[in-house]
Order: C-alpha cells, then structure tokens, then sequence
C-alpha cells in the first residue's frame, strides 16, 4: 500500500551542476561482489562550489561510492573523473585534487598533530609545508595541540585534526563521512559553517554523508537518495520532502529506507505510477 | 617514484621512534642480546672442542648475519603493520602515493632500522668477542648485501600475506624467518642436509652466502660462483616479491579488502 504513495521517489530531477568544469563526475558506476550487486549505474556530479549530501540507509551504497571515488575499491563498471581527470587512468593527478574525512579513518594516533600534518603534506606534495601546516593549525584552532598525539585528542580535537589533513592539499573535491557525528552541537555548528566557507569562498566541491536531517538541510545544496545500491531521489533538500508529500527530509529518510520494494525495482514503481 | 612520499614513509617512522624510542628495544636490545649470548656459548665451544677450529667467526659471524637479515625483513613488516595497526590503509592509499613509492618507502624504513642494530650487532662482536668480521672486506660486504636484499624480499612477501589474508595474519608474519632458517644453511654446510632439504636450500639465496662465508673464513679463496649464485636467486626472488606484492595490492583493491581494513585493522 505504502508502495504507491512512495512511487515519485523513483522520480531524479536533472542533475543542476552550477559550473561548467565538475568537482566530480561519476558516470555509471557498477559495483558487483560474487554476484551481489553493491552499486548499480549510479551517475551524479558535483560541481565547484556545491555542496552535495549522499543519503541513504546503512548498507545503501554510500561507502561503496566514496571508496570508489577514492580509489580504494575498483568498480566493476564505469567511471569517475575529479576534476576532469579520470582516477582510473591518471590515479595519482586525481587523487592529489581530492581529500578525505571520516570517522572510521582516523589520523594515526601515535603521531602528533603536527607531525600527522607534516606526513599527509608531503604524500601530497604539498609546496611550502611548513607555512601550510602552520596555517591549518591555525585555521583549526590546532596550534596548542601541535605536539599532542592524535589518539590523545577529544573526539571534537580529532575531527578538527581530520579536517585540517583533508584541507592540507586545498583540494577540488572533499569527501566528508559524517564529519560532524561526534562534535558538540557547538562546534557541529563551527565545523559546518568552516565547511560552507570552504565551499562558497574557496570553490570546493564538497560530498557529505551525514544521518543527520536537519544539518543536511542546512548544509547541502542538493541530496542523493542512495538505497540498495541505486540512486532513487536527486534535488534541493528543502523542497525535495514537500515535491514528494513528505513532512521533512527525516520523514523522506526513513519512507526510503523503509520501502524495499521501491529500493529493489524503482523502474518497475516508475511504470506502475505512470499507469 | 616521486621522492617525497617515500620520504613521508620513513618520516613517519622517523617521527614514531623520536615519540617512543622504546620502540628501538627490538631493534637494538634483542639482537645485543643475541650476539651476546652466542658470543659466550662459541667462546666456551672454543674451549672445550679442542679441534683448534675457531667458533667465533664461524658461529657467532653467522648468528650476526642471519640475524641482520631477519631484521631486514622486520623492518619492512614493522613499518608496514604500523599503518594496520592505526588503520592508516585507508589514509594512504586514498593519497596520490602510488604503491611502489610505499614499497619504497617500507625499505629505506627498514635500510635506517636495521642499519641501526647491524652496528649495535658489529660493535658488540668486536668489542666483547673480538670478532673482526669486516677484516674479510669487500667479499663479506657483498655477501651482507645478497642478505640484505632477500631481507627485503622476505619483508615483501611477509606484508603480501598480511594484505591477502587480513590483519590476523600478522602472527604467520614473525616466524618467517625461523622457518626458514633450517634450510638456509646458517650453521651448517647444504651438504649435510638431505636431498628434499637441499633442493629447498638452494632456492634460498642465504645458503649461498652462508657457504659462501665459510669458505671465506676458512681460507678457501673467494667463492665468487656462490656469490653470483646467490646474487641471481636474491634478484630473482625480489623482483617476484614485487611481482606477488603488486598482484595481491590489485586483488586488495579489487575486492575492497583495502577499504575493510580501516575497520578490521583495530581488532
């Protein structure tokens, strides 16, 4: 029964990229374990300056997808280009536009903060290291924490660590995992407007993932809907729940992940709603 | 390669043995302690064998060696496990550093740890037991080096199996060497091995060195064709350490064992 009322959810509005050059651009990208299907034709972008949240249920496909973007995990089919470059012929140019945080890949926590900053900087070869770890630490109010191992740090010390590391080569595309799930609502608050900052200011394009509605809300420029593996909803986070008779983008979350059926065969839904 | 990511790879092990030089403990203490041990037990062989045949150099120069080699190989593992143990796959490998520069970064590791206890090992053979090793020259430097390599390959082969098998497997990493080292002619001649045990022998680029460094200090001339043997099988066996590392680096990444790490590296 619920399965009719979610059939608009089947509905992507055209991707609105805002330049002509994209941050990131993932065409079809397949991902199959040993006949599971973990990624099916899932194709977005991001532009510079955009602020895109990829949403989904545990298991949707989010990590699937950054890892890919990473270069960490070989998709089956398809492909994705940073900043113009494809990773999977020119790994090393892509991946110095790009940069990372997330909460399960946490900064080495037997070196200090300086020192971490000091390591990824030269990874990236980044020029001017001394002054660009300075800055950073600065910027992310590190600086008396310079010597302090980073396993020694708060949660909220950690997560400023993690984003200065994934600032360190002033990257085109930033991945953000949950950067802001184990942050005060004080500094959760801080962090998002450094990260909008980043974006506006800055250029970055910029891929969220976040179980947290209402920061998505504030934050993201537009949403992916990711359930089992497929892209099933694209559009403004603000208008996307109304366009789709839900409540809120939370009440949207949770009509998507509870709805297998529409998860399964969205192309099937598609054509009964046309019907 | 480019030479700042090998760089920061030793840096960090730089900066890890600065934060807790209590990591130098296996580098320096344990193989003191070795050469110490062994120095005393061919001193008293010395005094009881009675066939004038001189322990020291024989015993104790071998201890040394094999002991350096095994170091060679904890080196690379060492320096590679740190980066499971704080689930740094992750970090790394979404860097531009490209896998050959991180293997090259795990060797210059352990060149600068293992060169530390090979001089702690060196110093406490000559000052304690009086064993000049290095009077035999440049032959000798050129056997140490043949064992330094297949070190490196054993590092290689060792981390592969780490990264194929997952972060448990770390425990199949540290017998390695021991495993080996009853076919690779350390203490005694190839000869007297049987036939299934020399064919292994033979294939393990020590066994040359080691019969090669008993000829030597027995007066026998310089066994230049042990050396080019054990040269060509140390260069073989790396390049297909290389080979094997790239392949299971490409299966890791494939099936997403890599991008799991980060997980299963703190259990």
């Amino acid at each position: 029964m619920h399965n009719r009322a979610m059939n608009p959810l089947t509905e992507r509005s055209a991707p609105t990229p805002r330049n002509d050059r994209q941050a990131l651009a993932v065409a079809k990208l397949c991902k199959k374990y040993a006949g599971v299907t973990a990624l099916d034709d899932v194709s977005f972008t991001v532009g510079r300056g955009e602020i895109v949240g990829l949403l989904g249920p545990n298991g949707a496909g989010k990590t699937t997808t950054i890892n890919m973007i990473l270069g960490v995990l070989e998709p089956t089919g398809g492909s994705v280009m940073i900043d113009g470059v494809d990773i999977a012929k020119d790994r090393a140019r892509a991946l110095k536009r790009t940069n990372f945080a997330a909460v399960y890949a946490s900064l080495p926590g037997n070196l200090t903060v300086g020192e971490n900053l000091w390591f990824f900087g030269l990874l990236y070869g980044i020029e001017s290291l001394r002054n660009r770890v300075d800055e950073l630490l600065k910027e992310f109010d590190l600086a008396h924490l310079r010597d302090t191992k980073c396993g020694l740090l708060s949660s909220g010390e950690q997560t400023r660590a993690a984003l200065a590391k994934a600032l360190i080569n002033k990257p085109t595309l930033l991945l953000l995992d949950e950067p802001t799930a184990s942050l005060d609502p004080s500094a959760a608050q801080t962090i998002r407007e450094r990260i909008k900052q980043l974006a506006s200011r800055d250029g970055c394009g910029i891929l969220w993932t976040s179980h947290n509605m209402l920061e998505v809300q504030s934050v993201c420029d537009r949403v992916l809907f990711l359930s089992h593996g497929k892209v099933l909803l694209e559009g403004d986070p603000r208008s996307l729940p109304g366009a789709h008779g839900a409540a809120s983008l939370e009440e949207l979350f949770i009509r998507v992940a509870r709805e297998p059926l529409v998860c399964a065969d969205p192309s099937a839904l598609a054509s009964e709603a046309a019907r | 390669m480019k030479a700042r990511p090998i760089a920061a790879i030793v840096l960090r092990q730089f900066f890890l043995l600065r934060g807790s030089p209590v990591r130098l403990f296996g580098s320096v203490v344990w193989v003191t302690i070795d050469i110490v041990l062994w120095g005393f037990i061919t001193r008293y062989l010395n005094t009881v064998s009675g066939s004038g045949v001189n322990f020291v150099p024989t015993l104790l120069g071998a201890v040394l060696l094999w002991d350096f080699c095994e170091r060679v190989m904890q080196g690379v593992g060492t320096a590679f496990l740190e980066d499971v143990w704080s689930r740094n796959l992750l970090n790394l490998f979404s860097s531009p550093l490209s896998i050959s520069e991180y293997v090259g970064g795990l060797v210059l590791t352990s060149i600068m740890t293992s060169s530390l206890g090979l001089v702690m090992m060196l110093i406490v053979a000559l000052g304690v037991f009086h064993l000049e090793l290095f009077s035999q020259g440049l032959p000798l430097a050129a056997f140490v080096l043949v064992l330094f390599v297949f070190g490196i390959t054993l590092g290689i082969v060792a981390t592969a199996m780490v990264l194929r098998f997952g972060p448990a497997s770390e425990w199949l990493m540290w017998p390695l060497a021991a495993l080996l080292s009853p076919f690779a002619a350390v203490f005694y001649p190839v000869s007297v091995l049987p036939p299934w045990m020399q064919w292994i022998a033979h294939a393990l680029p020590p066994s040359y060195v080691f019969e090669g460094m008993r000829s030597l200090l027995s007066g026998g001339g310089f066994p230049s064709a042990l050396l080019l043997q054990g040269t060509l099988v140390a260069a073989v066996e790396l390049l297909a350490a290389a080979y094997v590392y790239g392949r299971v680096y490409r299966r890791a990444v494939r099936t997403g064992l890599l991008a799991r790490y980060s997980a299963e590296g703190a259990t």
